[in-house]
């Protein structure tokens, strides 16, 4: 651009140089015509006088004892030139140049800030750590010395003292043993609305979960933490939120170290931790972008890694559970076929050294076999409310609500999704994100749906759909006796074997929880299904209505199905009974479902007759579950 | 406790700042002839002491030329009356100066040199009314500034100096290229020493042709001919690269520099002749006038010199040193320590005495008693340079140091010294200069952000002296009243002194640790109590970026060196400095006393090491080799030597007896920032940006090198280049260059520097 006439071509230029047309460009943005040899001559002037302060600029760096020229530098020799110094370039970091590729423009980019929402972040930056000299004993006797240094110290010294001791006592409290003291700290951790700048600090503490993982109950109390910082409406969480989940995740998905021995209830963690991630989910999402995605991802992973152990397997599906029934039916249906072939290998195997793989396997066996039934369920309903408009807010989700409230942990439930989650498939559908297995899901109708399901579960699927008298009125069986030998009803699967072998937890249904003052330790049973079950015929409105009128405590209204489709309603199921557990005390519960006609024959069972061991355990069945997953969950 | 009696030279004038406001000055009065033709000299100078009369009629006498030449013939006369000079004078004396060293000068080049300069001031026609006496009075004012600054001979022609046209500027490029054919074609022990000519013509022609407006050509002209120019000087030709218009030369510093100082080469009277002679058969005028007026060839008799030796001492900004320079007697002994009776320590004895060791004590400190106090021949008086008294509190220090050498280590290539590394954390603000105090016990960091930080390094807190009002009601007869005054509550490891209003680029602790010095950005240097943690004075005269600050070993002075190109030596009871050490051409970046304290040691942007006598501010040694500005210096112990260290990464060692370079430690890949010996001066320690330490074996560096009479007195020496043999050892911190380095008084290495994290 700089032309030089004379008999001197220059091969090659030795500065950056300010070409003519900029010069006049920059003089016609301040309203002055420059001739052309005025602005050549200025080109080269204004090359030279840059030159001359970079070089002059040069000396300060030296003497900085830095080798980067920093703007600071470059000022200095500006102004002891007595020239103007370049004002808004202070930073530290070094300022992108950008090229702009259509107009051969090159600028520095200079984003603009929103001094509102700086001004009202609650995060507040960390402080500059302060400066410190730290003595080591580098070479003895020329030898070098290989004693670690230590971490540089960071800006936690500069917390304010009463901060730094709230985060001390905080944070011995948690962990520590007392348990009043730290349910003293976790409510002051809910509602405190002064620790925005401890937050990085807290997370940072949870991040921990990876090194105790040999110790539930510090698992525990960091899950509860997580709970805390979530629950605090004064803070804001940020992209912190993404470390959080990975903590969750962690309890979650990772085969724990104290899983190794069997006696340690990490279900009950990982329950735990599931719902706790749900919470997270749905309550700050929508502060990470694409965070669902990513959680479906990992889960995904996880559960299609037949090497993974089935501690992580069960991770993932009550993970999926927890993140809603959507969730469900795109990761784990599609991935049922596969994964069932593993899981049926693990319980298929009477061996005695696998007889604790197996009660694993019957865990998530169950686990699947309750997020399965209620993918059917709120399909069902949704398929109902699209029906009727959705005119009714969700009556279940109330009842949730209310369970929830009663159990330990004091979360509010998550509202069942009908829809989507607002951020999390939509999003990455408009991001376009190729590969993940969901996106090309097609949904599968109900019917072709539960006959899938029910060739993997059979009866113990069906069971759950009662078919027996109403809920509160009938006595079932004695507890331990076997429900063997049942058959089957023509009307659902006429193609079944006769003999086929009922799961035998649905002879314990009926234990009272009152009843049972199991010890704390006893070890879990195999079996997880709280539930009691009963089969019933459709049997008309007037039934269900009946039904209704006996049940003391209404918590499942039943609701007529006029079948989306024309035509008249060919099933309809009720699922009902009463939920067990240490705080359920027998709630009763009740629902109704309706599929659609399963007028189809449904195809052979290849699985379900393999399936004759759920629940067949040596002990009463009585036995106290400790993990009660299923009462976490608004059926 | 007396100041410094004032020396024979005057100070008033320093008031002002810079030597450049002497260019700027006169740039002024010329500004009505011809912008730029004048550009004054501070190399104009008389010699320290001598009647200025001489200067005086010199400059008249160019004036005259100069008024002459413009027929201002009224004024001439008028000058001519009132300085009562005679017409005669006037052809005769105008080549003096430059007759010194060249041997044969003719006199009849001042002439046309004279006759240059007013051809260019011809072109302002208007300069007429100039009042003679004027320019007169102004060079008489400039002169008290001017004789301070070098005791080179004056020379009026540098001081009207202008590159003004003369031959055809394409024909720059035969003259040149004729030289160059010439040198190449001489036989090769003349050729090294004749090829030195090449970079200051090349200069000097291009900023001729750059003068006068011949740019195109100028920048053929340097294409052509800059890739011939030894590799040592690419800094400077790009700079000078970058330099194709008249106007520009007027700012630049480092032109500025190069034209008004001469650029000294060392040729044998045998190549000398070869090029006289070849010069004259050609009739090239055009370089013969530039060696005539910008260069100065010191001749010596004897076998030329080789490549290498050239190569070893040339790079600096203005050639090498002239002979004459280095001659000058310097006493680099050390001062005979004063006699202290060193108590018995009972405790120590007892305690040894417990562990069954002899009790050889006595003997030993006797012996090392003795060994001060044999007076030094090459000692200066011991009241050269008036020295502060002994305070009880120092005679005590005395006492600890001689306890605390008696368990020094001995260190040898055998016996290497253990580091321990200061690391400073966190200086997200830029630590630019560290110090520690002789004993160890205090580190000072001084920082861009203008703050200087002080940490106790050991566990004994800094506390500060109680308020006046508090300090009353102590009781003064008690015995530990000193711990009495102090206040308690203040104590804590580190204390930050605000004042500075710019980076802090050198601090120095006072030998007694109740001073510091730190030096900054913004002009000042400033004196920090350590009782009281505050300022006590901000010394005002550099009024540019001050670089470097140093203590005297016996405390009381200090000098300071910055970007006016000058350093000057302060006491702390005076505002104003009491000498001020100007000739360097360029920044003083680095400033050193001697041991004894009468002498101190600069290093500059320019690229040599000048060594100042303190009692008349003369320069005594110009030390040349360095190829890139030097940033640390570093006395040995004994006062012997003094090592170097610069941009360049090598470390210079230097026989200040002699002048000469005796050592070159090549090694580091980054710019040197520190340098010390051991106490007893056996092992150097340097340390770099490169984030090494290195350790050198000094004493076998000094030992290998011949001194004898021929050497010292041509100052050819061959350099072994047995760096690597000299080289002990090399010792790596994982992202932390080197800032300073401090051998305790047991011979312990301390480095410190700050982390960098990226």
């Amino acid at each position: 651009s700089h032309s030089q006439s004379g008999p001197s071509q220059r091969e090659e230029r030795r500065f950056a140089e300010v070409p003519r047309e900029s010069i006049k460009l920059m003089a016609e943005s301040t309203g002055v015509e420059l001739s052309e040899e005025v602005a050549t001559l200025l080109a080269e002037d204004v090359c030279y006088r840059l030159r001359e302060a970079t070089q002059n600029s040069s000396q300060f760096m030296r003497h900085a004892k830095r080798r980067k020229l920093s703007v600071e530098d470059f000022n200095r020799a500006l102004r002891w030139s007595n020239t103007e110094t370049v004002c808004g370039y202070g930073a530290q970091d070094a300022l992108p140049f950008r090229p702009l590729k259509e107009g051969e423009l090159f600028f520095v980019e200079d984003r603009e800030i929103n001094l509102v929402e700086l001004a009202l972040a609650t995060n507040i930056p960390k402080g500059c750590a302060e400066t410190m000299v730290r003595v080591h004993v580098s070479y003895l006797d020329g030898k070098g010395n290989l004693e670690p240094q230590g971490t540089v110290p960071t800006a936690v010294q500069s917390l304010s003292e009463d901060l730094l001791k709230y985060y001390q006592q905080i944070t011995r409290a948690i962990l520590g043993e007392d348990p009043h003291l730290m349910k003293v700290a976790l409510l002051d951790l809910q509602s405190n609305s002064k620790i925005a700048a401890l937050l990085p600090y807290f997370v940072y503490v949870i991040s921990g979960v990876k090194s105790v993982s040999h110790d539930l109950d510090q698992l525990n109390r960091l899950l509860h933490m997580v709970k805390s910082l979530v629950q605090n409406p004064y803070l804001y969480l940020g992209s912190y939120v993404r470390s959080l989940v990975s903590s969750v995740m962690y309890c979650i998905l990772e085969p724990l170290a104290a899983s190794i021995n069997p006696l340690n209830d990490h279900w009950t963690l990982r329950d735990y931790a599931a719902l706790l991630l749900s919470h997270i989910f749905w309550t700050h999402g929508d502060l990470v972008s694409g965070l669902y995605h990513q959680i479906l991802l990992s889960l995904q992973k996880v559960l299609s890694d037949p090497v993974r152990p089935l501690c992580s397997h069960y991770g993932a599906v009550v993970g999926l559970h927890a993140l809603g029934w959507k969730a469900v039916e795109r990761v784990l249906y599609p991935h049922l076929p596969a994964y069932w072939a593993n899981l049926q290998a693990v319980l298929d195997d009477y061996s005695v050294s696998n007889a604790q793989v197996k009660a694993d396997g019957h865990k998530v066996y169950g686990a699947i076999l309750v997020a399965v039934e209620r993918l059917l369920k709120m399909k069902a309903l949704s398929l109902t409310l699209a029906a009727e408009g959705g005119c009714a807010g969700l009556p279940g989700t109330a009842t949730g609500a209310v369970g929830f409230r009663e159990n330990s942990l004091g979360l509010s439930p998550p509202p069942e999704p009908l829809s989507e989650p607002p951020l999390g498939i939509a999003s990455h559908l408009q991001a376009g994100g190729a590969g993940c297995p969901w996106e090309e899901w097609t949904p599968v109708s109900l019917p072709a749906m539960y006959c899938e399901l029910y060739s993997f579960f059979g009866d113990s699927l069906a069971v759950r759909f009662s078919t027996g008298p109403p809920l509160g009125g009938a006595t079932p069986p004695g507890p331990c006796q076997p429900l063997e030998g049942r058959k089957e009803p023509a009307s659902s699967a006429p193609n079944l074997e006769n003999t086929r072998k009922m799961p035998q937890l649905t002879a314990s249904m009926n234990i009272s929880p009152r009843r049972d003052g199991s010890p704390r330790g006893a070890p879990p049973s195999g079996s997880c299904q709280p539930l009691e079950g009963r089969k019933e015929p459709a049997s008309g409105a007037p039934n269900l209505e009946n039904t209704r009128k006996i049940q003391s405590r209404d918590i499942f209204p039943k609701a007529r199905f006029p079948l989306p489709q024309a035509g008249p309603p060919a099933f309809s199921f009720i699922i009902g009974g009463r939920q067990m557990g240490r705080r359920c005390q027998g709630r009763r519960f009740q629902t109704s479902f309706t599929p659609t006609p399963p007028h189809t024959t449904l195809p052979p069972r290849a699985y379900a007759h393999k399936l004759p061991v759920i629940g067949r355990v040596s002990k009463p069945v009585r036995r106290w579950t400790c993990s009660h997953y299923s009462l976490h969950l608004p059926l | 406790m007396a100041a410094v009696q004032d020396g024979p030279m005057e100070l008033d004038a320093e008031k002002e700042a810079k030597p450049e406001i002497l260019s700027d000055g006169t740039s002024n009065l010329s500004g009505n002839t011809a912008s730029g033709t004048l550009s004054s000299s501070p190399l104009t100078a008389a010699p320290a002491g001598g009647a200025p009369k001489m200067e005086d009629q010199q400059t008249l006498i160019a004036v005259l030329q100069f008024l002459k030449r413009n027929k201002l013939s009224e004024s001439v006369e008028i000058l001519r009356r009132e300085a009562g000079l005679g017409e005669h004078q006037e052809g005769s004396q105008a080549t003096d100066g430059s007759g010194g060293g060249k041997g044969d000068g003719d006199g009849g080049d001042a002439n046309s040199l004279l006759s240059r300069v007013s051809i260019t001031s011809a072109a302002a026609p208007q300069s007429m009314p100039v009042k003679s006496d004027c320019i007169i009075n102004i060079f008489r004012c400039d002169l008290p500034f001017m004789f301070m600054l070098s005791e080179d001979q004056p020379d009026v022609s540098v001081v009207l100096s202008a590159y003004s046209q003369q031959g055809d500027p394409p024909l720059y490029q035969v003259y040149y290229s004729g030289l160059k054919n010439f040198i190449e074609s001489v036989l090769d022990c003349h050729r090294a020493e004749l090829s030195q000519l090449f970079y200051p013509l090349f200069v000097h022609m291009y900023l001729e042709l750059v003068y006068n407006n011949h740019e195109t050509e100028a920048k053929a002209f340097f294409d052509k001919f800059s890739g011939d120019q030894e590799c040592y000087y690419q800094d400077d030709l790009h700079i000078l690269c970058g330099l194709t218009k008249k106007e520009h030369l007027k700012g630049n510093e480092v032109l500025l520099d190069f034209r008004t100082s001469r650029f000294v080469l060392h040729i044998s009277r045998d190549s000398y002749q070869l090029l006289k002679r070849h010069l004259q058969e050609r009739h090239n005028n055009q370089i013969w006038n530039i060696i005539q007026e910008h260069l100065y060839i010191d001749i010596f008799d004897g076998m030329p010199r080789s490549k290498s030796q050239i190569d070893s001492m040339s790079g600096s900004l203005a050639g090498e040193a002239k002979r004459e320079v280095n001659k000058a007697k310097v006493f680099y002994g050390l001062l005979k320590e004063p006699e202290i009776e060193v108590p018995l320590d009972d405790e120590d004895d007892e305690a040894e005495n417990e562990e069954g060791k002899p009790k050889k004590k006595k003997t030993k400190k006797d012996s090392l008693g003795s060994k001060s106090k044999k007076q030094d021949p090459n000692a200066p008086q011991q009241n050269r340079i008036p020295l502060p008294e002994l305070k009880d509190s120092d005679k005590l220090d005395k006492i600890m140091y001689m306890k605390e050498s008696t368990k020094r280590i001995r260190l040898g290539p055998e016996n290497l010294p253990s580091i321990c590394f200061y690391t400073f954390l966190n200086a997200f603000q830029g630590l630019t200069a560290v110090d520690f105090t002789d004993d160890s016990s205090l580190l000072a960091g001084g920082f861009a952000d203008s703050t200087v930080r002080v940490w106790s390094v050991t566990p004994k807190k800094l506390r500060k002296v109680k308020s006046a009002g508090e300090l009353n009601v102590i009781e003064k007869e008690s015995d530990d009243v000193l711990e009495r005054i102090m206040d308690e509550k203040t104590a804590s490891e580190s204390k930050i002194l605000h004042g500075h209003s710019g980076p802090v680029y050198g601090v120095s602790f006072s030998p007694d640790r109740n001073y510091l010095l730190s030096s900054s950005e913004d002009g000042t240097v400033r004196l920090w109590s350590l009782q009281t943690f505050t300022c006590l004075v901000g010394y005002k005269g550099h009024n540019y970026p001050v670089w470097d600050t140093h203590f005297s070993p016996f405390g009381y002075y200090f000098v300071s060196g910055g970007h006016d190109r000058v350093a000057r030596l302060w006491a702390t009871d005076h505002y104003q400095p009491l000498r001020i050490f100007a000739g360097h051409l360029a920044d003083v970046t680095c400033t050193r006393f001697h041991p004894n304290s009468n002498y101190v040691a600069t290093g500059s942007t320019d690229r040599t090491v000048r060594l100042w006598d303190v009692l008349n501010a003369n320069c005594v040694r110009i030390l040349t080799g360095h190829k890139g500005p030097i940033h640390s210096l570093a006395f040995s112990p004994n006062g012997k030597f003094l090592a170097s260290g610069s941009t360049d990464g090598r470390v210079l060692l230097w026989d200040i007896g002699h002048g000469l370079m005796i050592g070159e430690l090549k090694g580091h890949t980054d710019t040197i920032y520190a340098l010390k010996f051991s106490r007893d001066g056996e092992i150097l320690a340097s340390g770099s940006m490169d984030n090494t330490v290195r350790l050198w074996d000094s004493m076998k560096a000094f030992d290998e090198v011949e001194t004898d009479d021929f050497t010292a007195t041509t100052g050819h020496i061959h350099l072994p280049d047995n760096s690597q043999e000299l080289l002990l050892g090399m010792y790596h911190s994982k992202s932390t260059p080197v800032t300073h380095l401090h051998f305790t008084r047991r011979n312990l290495l301390l480095a410190a520097g700050a982390y960098n994290s990226q």
